[in-house]
Protein backbone atom coordinates (compact mmCIF):
# COMPACT_ATOMS: atom_id res chain seq x y z
CA UNK A 1 0.00 0.00 0.00
CA UNK A 2 2.77 2.34 0.96
CA UNK A 3 4.75 1.46 -2.14
CA UNK A 4 1.73 2.00 -4.32
CA UNK A 5 1.24 5.38 -2.77
CA UNK A 6 4.87 6.31 -3.27
CA UNK A 7 4.73 5.24 -6.89
CA UNK A 8 1.59 7.22 -7.42
CA UNK A 9 3.20 10.27 -5.87
CA UNK A 10 6.32 9.83 -7.99
CA UNK A 11 4.24 9.53 -11.14
CA UNK A 12 2.28 12.60 -10.18
CA UNK A 13 5.51 14.52 -9.59
CA UNK A 14 6.84 13.37 -12.93
CA UNK A 15 3.67 14.40 -14.66
CA UNK A 16 3.78 17.80 -13.01
CA UNK A 17 7.38 18.20 -14.03
CA UNK A 18 6.59 17.21 -17.58
CA UNK A 19 3.74 19.67 -17.66
CA UNK A 20 5.96 22.45 -16.38
CA UNK A 21 8.61 21.72 -18.96
CA UNK A 22 6.09 21.47 -21.75
CA UNK A 23 4.36 24.71 -20.81
CA UNK A 24 7.68 26.53 -20.51
CA UNK A 25 8.53 25.45 -24.02
CA UNK A 26 5.17 26.67 -25.18
CA UNK A 27 5.21 30.01 -23.44
CA UNK A 28 3.70 32.76 -25.54
CA UNK A 29 5.83 35.02 -27.67
CA UNK A 30 2.91 37.37 -28.24
CA UNK A 31 1.22 38.91 -25.23
CA UNK A 32 -1.64 41.39 -25.20
CA UNK A 33 -2.12 43.56 -22.14
CA UNK A 34 -5.20 45.73 -21.89
CA UNK A 35 -5.50 48.71 -19.59
CA UNK A 36 -8.98 49.54 -18.38
CA UNK A 37 -9.97 51.74 -15.46
CA UNK A 38 -6.27 52.17 -14.71
CA UNK A 39 -5.57 48.50 -14.21
CA UNK A 40 -3.65 45.98 -16.30
CA UNK A 41 -5.86 43.05 -17.21
CA UNK A 42 -2.92 40.70 -16.71
CA UNK A 43 -0.60 41.04 -13.79
CA UNK A 44 1.28 37.74 -13.94
CA UNK A 45 2.72 36.69 -17.27
CA UNK A 46 5.19 33.93 -18.03
CA UNK A 47 7.42 34.40 -21.07
CA UNK A 48 10.33 32.43 -22.49
CA UNK A 49 13.93 33.51 -22.16
CA UNK A 50 16.11 34.14 -25.21
CA UNK A 51 13.44 34.59 -27.85
CA UNK A 52 11.71 37.79 -28.97
CA UNK A 53 8.44 38.41 -27.14
CA UNK A 54 6.04 40.91 -28.62
CA UNK A 55 3.78 42.85 -26.27
CA UNK A 56 0.68 44.57 -27.59
CA UNK A 57 -0.41 47.23 -25.13
CA UNK A 58 -3.96 48.54 -25.36
CA UNK A 59 -4.98 51.63 -23.42
CA UNK A 60 -8.78 51.69 -23.20
CA UNK A 61 -8.79 54.68 -20.87
CA UNK A 62 -9.27 58.36 -21.69
CA UNK A 63 -6.13 59.17 -19.75
CA UNK A 64 -2.43 58.66 -20.34
CA UNK A 65 -0.68 55.59 -19.08
CA UNK A 66 2.71 54.02 -19.56
CA UNK A 67 4.16 50.54 -19.47
CA UNK A 68 7.66 50.37 -18.11
CA UNK A 69 9.26 47.01 -17.53
CA UNK A 70 12.50 46.33 -15.72
CA UNK A 71 14.16 45.55 -12.44
CA UNK A 72 13.91 47.61 -9.29
CA UNK A 73 16.71 49.92 -10.43
CA UNK A 74 14.74 50.83 -13.54
CA UNK A 75 11.65 51.59 -11.51
CA UNK A 76 13.54 53.52 -8.88
CA UNK A 77 14.87 55.72 -11.66
CA UNK A 78 11.41 56.34 -13.04
CA UNK A 79 9.90 57.06 -9.67
CA UNK A 80 12.37 59.89 -9.32
CA UNK A 81 12.78 60.62 -13.00
CA UNK A 82 12.11 63.65 -15.11
CA UNK A 83 10.92 62.24 -18.42
CA UNK A 84 7.42 63.18 -19.41
CA UNK A 85 7.21 60.81 -22.33
CA UNK A 86 9.20 57.68 -23.07
CA UNK A 87 9.89 57.34 -26.74
CA UNK A 88 12.52 55.08 -28.13
CA UNK A 89 13.22 52.43 -25.54
CA UNK A 90 11.43 49.14 -26.10
CA UNK A 91 10.95 48.58 -22.38
CA UNK A 92 9.49 52.05 -21.76
CA UNK A 93 6.26 52.63 -23.64
CA UNK A 94 4.06 55.71 -23.37
CA UNK A 95 0.38 55.05 -23.97
CA UNK A 96 -1.80 58.02 -24.86
CA UNK A 97 -5.57 57.69 -24.34
CA UNK A 98 -7.23 55.01 -26.48
CA UNK A 99 -3.95 53.97 -28.06
CA UNK A 100 -2.36 50.69 -29.00
CA UNK A 101 1.39 50.22 -28.97
CA UNK A 102 3.55 47.23 -29.72
CA UNK A 103 7.02 46.48 -28.47
CA UNK A 104 9.29 43.48 -28.76
CA UNK A 105 11.75 42.43 -26.10
CA UNK A 106 14.18 39.56 -25.74
CA UNK A 107 14.92 38.62 -22.17
CA UNK A 108 18.37 37.21 -21.59
CA UNK A 109 18.07 36.32 -17.93
CA UNK A 110 15.53 34.24 -16.08
CA UNK A 111 13.56 35.66 -13.22
CA UNK A 112 10.90 38.21 -12.51
CA UNK A 113 10.64 41.68 -14.00
CA UNK A 114 8.04 44.16 -12.96
CA UNK A 115 5.96 46.37 -15.23
CA UNK A 116 4.51 49.55 -13.77
CA UNK A 117 2.81 52.74 -14.83
CA UNK A 118 4.72 55.53 -13.14
CA UNK A 119 2.28 58.34 -13.67
CA UNK A 120 1.53 60.00 -10.36
CA UNK A 121 -0.60 57.77 -8.14
CA UNK A 122 -0.94 55.04 -10.78
CA UNK A 123 1.43 52.56 -9.14
CA UNK A 124 -0.27 53.00 -5.79
CA UNK A 125 -3.60 52.58 -7.56
CA UNK A 126 -2.49 49.12 -8.64
CA UNK A 127 -0.91 49.50 -12.05
CA UNK A 128 1.74 46.89 -11.37
CA UNK A 129 2.38 43.49 -12.90
CA UNK A 130 5.09 40.87 -13.14
CA UNK A 131 6.65 39.18 -16.15
CA UNK A 132 8.35 35.92 -15.18
CA UNK A 133 11.10 35.02 -17.62
CA UNK A 134 11.53 31.27 -17.79
CA UNK A 135 14.49 29.37 -19.26
CA UNK B 1 -14.16 85.56 7.10
CA UNK B 2 -13.10 84.70 3.60
CA UNK B 3 -11.54 81.55 4.78
CA UNK B 4 -14.96 80.13 5.25
CA UNK B 5 -15.78 80.33 1.62
CA UNK B 6 -15.94 76.92 0.22
CA UNK B 7 -13.67 76.45 -2.70
CA UNK B 8 -13.50 73.03 -3.92
CA UNK B 9 -11.63 73.58 -7.09
CA UNK B 10 -8.57 75.02 -5.60
CA UNK B 11 -8.99 72.92 -2.57
CA UNK B 12 -9.10 69.78 -4.56
CA UNK B 13 -6.32 70.96 -6.67
CA UNK B 14 -4.45 71.35 -3.49
CA UNK B 15 -5.14 67.80 -2.63
CA UNK B 16 -3.82 66.60 -5.89
CA UNK B 17 -0.80 68.73 -5.61
CA UNK B 18 -0.01 67.55 -2.20
CA UNK B 19 -0.77 63.91 -2.72
CA UNK B 20 1.27 63.49 -5.82
CA UNK B 21 4.98 63.07 -5.52
CA UNK B 22 6.91 65.95 -6.93
CA UNK B 23 9.11 63.60 -8.82
CA UNK B 24 7.24 60.88 -10.57
CA UNK B 25 7.24 60.14 -14.23
CA UNK B 26 4.92 62.10 -16.39
CA UNK B 27 3.11 64.92 -15.02
CA UNK B 28 2.51 66.94 -12.01
CA UNK B 29 0.59 69.94 -11.12
CA UNK B 30 2.13 73.29 -10.43
CA UNK B 31 5.71 73.62 -9.42
CA UNK B 32 4.70 74.54 -5.95
CA UNK B 33 1.94 72.57 -4.44
CA UNK B 34 1.73 74.76 -1.42
CA UNK B 35 -1.98 74.97 -1.28
CA UNK B 36 -3.97 74.85 1.86
CA UNK B 37 -6.73 72.39 2.43
CA UNK B 38 -9.85 74.22 3.42
CA UNK B 39 -13.29 73.08 4.24
CA UNK B 40 -15.78 72.98 1.39
CA UNK B 41 -19.27 74.45 1.52
CA UNK B 42 -22.02 74.09 -1.02
CA UNK B 43 -25.60 75.15 -1.21
CA UNK B 44 -28.25 73.22 -3.13
CA UNK B 45 -31.58 74.97 -3.15
CA UNK B 46 -34.55 73.31 -4.80
CA UNK B 47 -37.79 75.05 -5.66
CA UNK B 48 -40.34 74.72 -8.48
CA UNK B 49 -38.42 71.92 -10.15
CA UNK B 50 -35.21 73.89 -10.42
CA UNK B 51 -32.00 73.24 -8.62
CA UNK B 52 -29.93 76.24 -7.63
CA UNK B 53 -26.47 75.20 -6.85
CA UNK B 54 -24.07 77.68 -5.31
CA UNK B 55 -20.51 76.94 -4.46
CA UNK B 56 -17.26 78.78 -4.32
CA UNK B 57 -13.98 78.03 -5.98
CA UNK B 58 -11.40 79.15 -3.56
CA UNK B 59 -7.94 80.44 -4.21
CA UNK B 60 -5.82 78.49 -1.81
CA UNK B 61 -2.36 79.49 -2.93
CA UNK B 62 0.15 77.92 -5.25
CA UNK B 63 0.53 78.72 -8.92
CA UNK B 64 -0.36 77.29 -12.29
CA UNK B 65 -3.78 76.01 -13.18
CA UNK B 66 -5.96 73.64 -11.28
CA UNK B 67 -9.15 72.14 -12.42
CA UNK B 68 -12.06 69.98 -11.57
CA UNK B 69 -14.72 68.00 -13.35
CA UNK B 70 -18.07 67.96 -11.70
CA UNK B 71 -20.91 65.62 -12.62
CA UNK B 72 -24.23 67.42 -13.09
CA UNK B 73 -27.68 65.86 -12.96
CA UNK B 74 -28.92 67.80 -15.96
CA UNK B 75 -28.13 70.55 -18.41
CA UNK B 76 -27.87 73.87 -16.60
CA UNK B 77 -29.89 76.83 -17.81
CA UNK B 78 -27.32 79.21 -16.48
CA UNK B 79 -23.89 79.32 -14.94
CA UNK B 80 -23.23 82.71 -13.49
CA UNK B 81 -21.48 84.58 -10.78
CA UNK B 82 -22.93 83.66 -7.46
CA UNK B 83 -24.25 86.02 -4.91
CA UNK B 84 -21.94 87.68 -2.48
CA UNK B 85 -23.12 86.31 0.80
CA UNK B 86 -25.31 83.25 0.25
CA UNK B 87 -22.78 80.71 1.51
CA UNK B 88 -21.63 82.87 4.35
CA UNK B 89 -25.18 83.52 5.44
CA UNK B 90 -25.91 79.78 5.46
CA UNK B 91 -22.85 79.10 7.53
CA UNK B 92 -23.87 81.76 9.97
CA UNK B 93 -27.30 80.19 10.25
CA UNK B 94 -25.90 76.96 11.64
CA UNK B 95 -22.64 78.14 13.12
CA UNK B 96 -22.07 81.76 14.03
CA UNK B 97 -19.56 82.90 11.45
CA UNK B 98 -19.07 85.22 8.48
CA UNK B 99 -17.45 85.50 5.04
CA UNK B 100 -17.59 86.63 1.32
CA UNK B 101 -16.34 87.29 -2.37
CA UNK B 102 -16.84 87.97 -6.30
CA UNK B 103 -16.98 87.42 -10.55
CA UNK B 104 -17.46 88.05 -14.79
CA UNK B 105 -18.06 86.29 -18.05
CA UNK B 106 -16.32 85.28 -21.26
CA UNK B 107 -15.63 82.22 -23.37
CA UNK B 108 -13.39 79.32 -22.64
CA UNK B 109 -11.78 76.41 -24.36
CA UNK B 110 -12.62 74.82 -27.68
CA UNK B 111 -14.00 71.32 -27.70
CA UNK B 112 -12.65 68.35 -29.58
CA UNK B 113 -14.98 65.85 -31.12
CA UNK B 114 -16.50 63.54 -28.63
CA UNK B 115 -17.76 65.48 -25.69
CA UNK B 116 -20.14 68.24 -26.67
CA UNK B 117 -19.56 71.68 -25.23
CA UNK B 118 -22.87 73.12 -24.09
CA UNK B 119 -21.75 76.24 -22.32
CA UNK B 120 -18.60 78.23 -21.65
CA UNK B 121 -18.27 80.92 -19.05
CA UNK B 122 -15.39 82.92 -17.62
CA UNK B 123 -15.80 84.03 -14.03
CA UNK B 124 -12.88 85.90 -12.54
CA UNK B 125 -9.91 83.53 -12.73
CA UNK B 126 -12.19 80.62 -13.40
CA UNK B 127 -12.98 79.06 -16.79
CA UNK B 128 -16.11 76.95 -16.75
CA UNK B 129 -17.21 74.58 -19.50
CA UNK B 130 -20.37 72.48 -19.40
CA UNK B 131 -19.91 69.22 -21.31
CA UNK B 132 -22.17 66.46 -22.49
CA UNK B 133 -20.70 63.05 -23.12
CA UNK B 134 -19.86 59.65 -21.76
CA UNK B 135 -17.11 59.11 -19.26
CA UNK B 136 -14.57 58.27 -21.94
CA UNK B 137 -15.49 61.30 -24.02
CA UNK B 138 -15.36 63.70 -21.14
CA UNK B 139 -12.13 62.17 -19.92
CA UNK B 140 -10.66 62.48 -23.39
CA UNK B 141 -11.82 66.08 -23.63
CA UNK B 142 -10.09 66.85 -20.37
CA UNK B 143 -6.92 65.06 -21.42
CA UNK B 144 -6.88 66.83 -24.77
CA UNK B 145 -7.27 70.12 -22.99
CA UNK B 146 -4.11 69.61 -21.08
CA UNK B 147 -5.26 68.01 -17.89
CA UNK B 148 -4.10 64.94 -16.16
CA UNK B 149 -6.78 63.06 -14.33
CA UNK B 150 -6.15 60.80 -11.37
CA UNK B 151 -6.04 57.06 -12.10
CA UNK B 152 -9.49 56.44 -10.67
CA UNK B 153 -11.01 59.00 -13.02
CA UNK B 154 -11.97 56.66 -15.90
CA UNK B 155 -14.08 54.48 -13.65
CA UNK B 156 -15.56 57.36 -11.70
CA UNK B 157 -16.43 59.30 -14.85
CA UNK B 158 -18.28 56.26 -16.18
CA UNK B 159 -20.01 55.84 -12.83
CA UNK B 160 -21.45 59.34 -13.14
CA UNK B 161 -21.94 59.39 -16.91
CA UNK B 162 -24.15 56.33 -16.62
CA UNK B 163 -26.46 58.44 -14.46
CA UNK B 164 -26.18 61.73 -16.29
CA UNK B 165 -23.85 62.64 -19.16
CA UNK B 166 -23.50 66.25 -18.06
CA UNK B 167 -20.29 67.51 -16.50
CA UNK B 168 -18.97 70.88 -15.52
CA UNK B 169 -15.27 71.43 -16.06
CA UNK B 170 -13.76 74.24 -14.08
CA UNK B 171 -10.25 75.54 -14.45
CA UNK B 172 -8.89 77.80 -11.80
CA UNK B 173 -5.90 79.85 -12.86
CA UNK B 174 -3.93 80.58 -9.74
CA UNK B 175 -1.57 82.94 -11.57
CA UNK B 176 -4.51 84.91 -12.93
CA UNK B 177 -6.03 84.97 -9.48
CA UNK B 178 -2.83 86.41 -8.08
CA UNK B 179 -2.70 88.96 -10.88
CA UNK B 180 -6.25 89.96 -10.02
CA UNK B 181 -5.18 90.55 -6.47
CA UNK B 182 -7.00 87.58 -5.05
CA UNK B 183 -5.55 86.44 -1.80
CA UNK B 184 -5.36 82.98 -0.33
CA UNK B 185 -8.80 82.12 0.91
CA UNK B 186 -10.62 84.36 -1.54
CA UNK B 187 -13.39 82.48 -3.24
CA UNK B 188 -15.22 82.81 -6.52
CA UNK B 189 -18.86 81.96 -5.97
CA UNK B 190 -20.60 80.23 -8.84
CA UNK B 191 -24.34 79.78 -9.22
CA UNK B 192 -25.53 76.93 -11.45
CA UNK B 193 -29.23 76.70 -12.28
CA UNK B 194 -30.40 73.21 -13.27
CA UNK B 195 -33.98 72.15 -13.99
CA UNK B 196 -34.31 68.73 -12.43
CA UNK B 197 -36.65 66.41 -10.57
CA UNK B 198 -34.76 66.22 -7.31
CA UNK B 199 -31.59 67.50 -5.73
CA UNK B 200 -28.64 65.16 -5.78
CA UNK B 201 -25.22 65.46 -4.23
CA UNK B 202 -22.29 63.53 -5.67
CA UNK B 203 -20.08 62.48 -2.79
CA UNK B 204 -18.07 59.59 -4.16
CA UNK B 205 -16.22 61.91 -6.43
CA UNK B 206 -14.84 63.75 -3.44
CA UNK B 207 -12.49 60.87 -2.83
CA UNK B 208 -11.07 60.95 -6.30
CA UNK B 209 -7.34 61.41 -6.34
CA UNK B 210 -7.06 60.79 -2.64
CA UNK B 211 -5.62 57.96 -0.63
CA UNK B 212 -8.03 55.70 1.17
CA UNK B 213 -7.21 57.25 4.54
CA UNK B 214 -7.35 60.88 3.44
CA UNK B 215 -10.04 62.85 5.21
CA UNK B 216 -12.82 64.62 3.40
CA UNK B 217 -14.50 67.51 5.12
CA UNK B 218 -17.34 69.35 3.50
CA UNK B 219 -20.62 70.99 4.37
CA UNK B 220 -23.69 70.65 2.20
CA UNK B 221 -26.68 72.91 2.75
CA UNK B 222 -30.00 71.86 1.28
CA UNK B 223 -32.97 74.17 1.04
CA UNK B 224 -36.15 72.39 0.02
CA UNK B 225 -39.82 73.27 0.21
CA UNK B 226 -40.38 70.65 2.86
CA UNK B 227 -38.35 68.24 4.95
CA UNK B 228 -36.48 66.04 2.45
CA UNK B 229 -35.77 62.32 2.62
CA UNK B 230 -32.10 61.44 2.27
CA UNK B 231 -30.33 58.28 1.15
CA UNK B 232 -28.09 57.14 2.69
CA UNK B 233 -29.37 58.68 5.86
CA UNK B 234 -26.54 60.72 7.38
CA UNK B 235 -25.71 58.65 10.42
CA UNK B 236 -22.39 57.06 11.21
CA UNK B 237 -21.41 56.65 7.58
CA UNK B 238 -19.13 59.62 7.14
CA UNK B 239 -22.11 61.97 7.05
CA UNK B 240 -23.79 63.85 9.86
CA UNK B 241 -27.08 65.68 9.80
CA UNK B 242 -25.99 68.77 11.69
CA UNK B 243 -29.10 70.81 11.09
CA UNK B 244 -32.63 69.99 10.03
CA UNK B 245 -35.33 72.55 10.69
CA UNK B 246 -37.75 74.95 9.15
CA UNK B 247 -35.73 77.72 7.51
CA UNK B 248 -36.01 80.93 9.44
CA UNK B 249 -37.66 83.91 7.82
CA UNK B 250 -34.56 85.99 8.41
CA UNK B 251 -32.40 83.44 6.58
CA UNK B 252 -34.75 83.27 3.62
CA UNK B 253 -35.00 87.06 3.47
CA UNK B 254 -31.23 87.40 3.57
CA UNK B 255 -30.69 84.78 0.90
CA UNK B 256 -33.36 86.33 -1.31
CA UNK B 257 -31.66 89.70 -1.15
CA UNK B 258 -28.41 88.32 -2.58
CA UNK B 259 -27.58 88.55 -6.29
CA UNK B 260 -29.47 85.98 -8.36
CA UNK B 261 -31.31 84.63 -5.36
CA UNK B 262 -34.76 86.09 -5.87
CA UNK B 263 -36.07 82.57 -6.48
CA UNK B 264 -35.77 81.75 -2.76
CA UNK B 265 -39.27 80.88 -1.53
CA UNK B 266 -41.11 82.40 1.43
CA UNK B 267 -40.91 79.15 3.35
CA UNK B 268 -38.65 76.14 3.27
CA UNK B 269 -36.70 73.49 5.14
CA UNK B 270 -32.97 73.84 5.79
CA UNK B 271 -30.74 70.80 6.16
CA UNK B 272 -27.03 70.81 6.77
CA UNK B 273 -25.12 67.62 6.05
CA UNK B 274 -21.54 67.53 7.25
CA UNK B 275 -19.19 65.20 5.45
CA UNK B 276 -16.49 63.92 7.77
CA UNK B 277 -15.21 60.76 6.18
CA UNK B 278 -12.21 58.94 4.89
CA UNK B 279 -11.98 58.76 1.12
CA UNK B 280 -12.57 55.03 1.24
CA UNK B 281 -15.82 55.58 3.12
CA UNK B 282 -17.39 57.66 0.42
CA UNK B 283 -18.60 54.96 -1.91
CA UNK B 284 -22.02 56.57 -2.34
CA UNK B 285 -23.70 59.79 -3.33
CA UNK B 286 -26.43 61.60 -1.46
CA UNK B 287 -29.85 61.07 -2.99
CA UNK B 288 -32.58 63.50 -2.01
CA UNK B 289 -36.31 63.29 -2.36
CA UNK B 290 -37.45 66.85 -1.97
CA UNK B 291 -40.98 65.67 -1.19
CA UNK B 292 -39.77 63.59 1.70
CA UNK B 293 -40.74 60.14 0.47
CA UNK B 294 -38.30 57.78 -1.25
CA UNK B 295 -34.91 58.87 -2.56
CA UNK B 296 -33.54 56.91 -5.50
CA UNK B 297 -31.10 54.10 -4.80
CA UNK B 298 -29.68 54.71 -8.24
CA UNK B 299 -29.05 58.33 -7.40
CA UNK B 300 -27.33 57.28 -4.20
CA UNK B 301 -25.03 55.05 -6.20
CA UNK B 302 -26.31 52.01 -4.32
CA UNK B 303 -27.77 50.49 -7.46
CA UNK B 304 -26.67 50.66 -11.08
CA UNK B 305 -28.94 52.42 -13.53
CA UNK B 306 -31.03 50.15 -15.72
CA UNK B 307 -29.33 49.36 -19.00
CA UNK B 308 -26.09 50.82 -17.81
CA UNK B 309 -23.31 50.90 -20.34
CA UNK B 310 -19.68 51.60 -19.88
CA UNK B 311 -19.77 54.96 -21.46
CA UNK B 312 -23.12 56.36 -22.37
CA UNK B 313 -23.79 59.55 -24.15
CA UNK B 314 -27.53 59.64 -24.01
CA UNK B 315 -29.55 61.79 -21.70
CA UNK B 316 -30.67 60.54 -18.35
CA UNK B 317 -33.58 58.15 -18.40
CA UNK B 318 -36.77 58.75 -16.53
CA UNK B 319 -35.79 56.81 -13.50
CA UNK B 320 -32.43 58.45 -13.57
CA UNK B 321 -34.16 61.73 -13.50
CA UNK B 322 -35.33 60.80 -10.11
CA UNK B 323 -31.83 61.10 -8.98
CA UNK B 324 -31.27 64.20 -10.80
CA UNK B 325 -30.62 67.13 -8.78
CA UNK B 326 -27.84 69.24 -8.39
CA UNK B 327 -24.46 68.43 -9.19
CA UNK B 328 -23.15 69.13 -5.98
CA UNK B 329 -19.99 70.06 -7.33
CA UNK B 330 -19.39 71.64 -4.20
CA UNK B 331 -17.56 68.87 -3.29
CA UNK B 332 -17.14 66.68 -5.96
CA UNK B 333 -14.63 67.15 -8.45
CA UNK B 334 -12.22 65.29 -10.41
CA UNK B 335 -9.18 67.23 -10.07
CA UNK B 336 -7.13 67.71 -13.03
CA UNK B 337 -3.63 68.68 -13.59
CA UNK B 338 -2.38 70.80 -16.40
CA UNK B 339 0.10 69.02 -18.59
CA UNK B 340 1.54 72.35 -19.47
CA UNK B 341 2.88 72.53 -15.99
CA UNK B 342 6.39 71.29 -15.64
CA UNK B 343 6.23 67.63 -16.20
CA UNK B 344 8.28 65.73 -13.78
CA UNK B 345 9.01 62.14 -13.84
Amino acid sequence: MIIRTLVALALAALAASACTTASAAELPTHVAIRIHYSHFDQTKIDVPMGVPVTFTLINDDPIDHEWLIGDEAVHARHRAGTEAVHGDRPNEISLPPFSVRTTTLTFDKPGPLTFICHFPQHEAYGMVGVVMVKP
Amino acid sequence: MRRFLAGFAAVAAALIATTQPAAACAGLIGPNGAVNLLRTTTFAGYHNGVEHYVTSFQFAGGSGQFGSLIPLPGVPDKVEKGGAWTLQRLIRETTPIKGFDSLLIRSAIAAPQGAQVLLEVRIDALDITVLKGGGAEVGQWATEHGFRLPPAAPEVLDFYANRSPIFLAAVFDADAAKARGQRIGDGTPVHVTIPTANPWVPLRILGLGKSADDRIDADVYLLTDQRPALLPYPLGNGMRLDHSAVATTSLLDDLRSDKGMDWVPQAGWLSKIAIDASASQLTYDLAVDAKGSSPSRVAAGLQAPAGQTGSSTGGPGNDQIALIGIALAALGAIFLLRKSQPVIG
